[in-house]
């Protein structure tokens, strides 16, 4: 009952209009959940129990949203920006999302643009993948 | 201040369910104002006795170890006005918990009419994203909030 990119896509779309208050038109592929949603650290939590419950999963909370982990570790931040250990980790952590705008200049204060509309989708298919 | 808008719990089931009944009078000062001639349960104390009988059972999941705060509500939409002389039967039921955070949901209902649906969701601060810390002692969960748990919802436990 594999589902595909596309019903992924829906049922993502679903949980933001519902967690996030926002209008379908506005939970584009590319949208991030900070900038164009306003999504709160709050709503990140609403957002992993739903997906949980809307796709019958369990989402450990730092595998999808796993910027807090790196924050707190001085060995991957210089100067306000992921030094290479912290990309690689990142690399690790992330492999749903797109990372190479954010290579070219790995400023913290834009770790919040990875978390994009594209990046849940890609997690919850190879999370599917791998039931 | 007695700041609590649930008078006792009816039926407890930890970690799962909580109803809890609230007994509306006119003897409540702001309904003298909310609204002069028309006094009406305003809904944000509706919010927040859903929000003490929702925190309750989840603080409750934890054995009042976590600090329970309300941090999100996910939805509230009512149908009729709460009037003095009613009596509201606030049902909750929790839908996620996690270390961090809890959702819940619940409908308050006076006899079989249907007040409003709520849903709530909770933050567990010690665990919060930002890592900011909160003093070691809970001030969430006051005696005046545990003498709730008592009377027949909590019988079995005694």
């Amino acid at each position: 009952m594999a589902k595909d990119r596309n019903e992924i896509f829906q049922d993502v779309q679903e949980v933001l209009i519902d967690a996030l208050g926002v209008d379908d038109d506005e939970v584009t592929d590319k949208a991030t959940l900070m900038g164009d949603l306003g999504a709160e650290s709050i709503d990140f939590l609403d957002i992993v129990f739903r997906l949980e419950k809307a796709f019958g999963i369990k989402i450990p909370r730092e595998e999808l949203f796993p910027a807090e982990s790196l924050m707190n570790n001085p060995e991957f931040i210089d100067n306000g920006k992921l030094t290479e250990k912290g990309l690689t980790e990142l690399r690790e952590k992330m492999p749903h999302t797109d990372l190479a705008d954010f290579e070219k200049d790995p400023d913290i204060n834009k770790l919040g643009n990875l978390f994009t509309v594209n990046a849940i989708v890609n997690y919850i298919e190879i999370k599917l993948n791998a039931a | 201040m007695r700041w609590i808008w649930i008078d006792k719990f009816i039926e407890f089931e930890t970690g799962r369910r909580a109803v809890a009944v609230k007994n509306v009078t006119l003897a409540e000062e702001h309904l003298h104002d909310h609204f002069p001639g028309f006094p009406v349960m305003p809904e944000s104390l509706c919010i927040e006795g859903m929000a003490q009988t929702a925190g309750i059972l989840v603080g409750e999941a934890r054995n009042f170890q976590e600090k329970v705060i309300l941090a999100k509500v996910k939805k509230a939409v009512f149908f009729d006005y709460v009037v003095p002389g009613d009596t509201l039967t606030l049902e909750a039921q929790i839908e996620s918990i996690a270390p961090e955070a809890a959702g819940t949901t619940g409908k308050i209902t006076c006899g079989k009419k249907l007040i409003a649906e709520i849903d709530l969701m909770f933050s567990h601060i010690d665990n919060n994203l930002a890592g900011i810390e909160f003093p070691e002692e809970n001030f969430v969960f006051t005696d005046t909030f545990k003498s709730l748990m008592r009377g027949p919802a909590f019988s079995e436990q005694d």
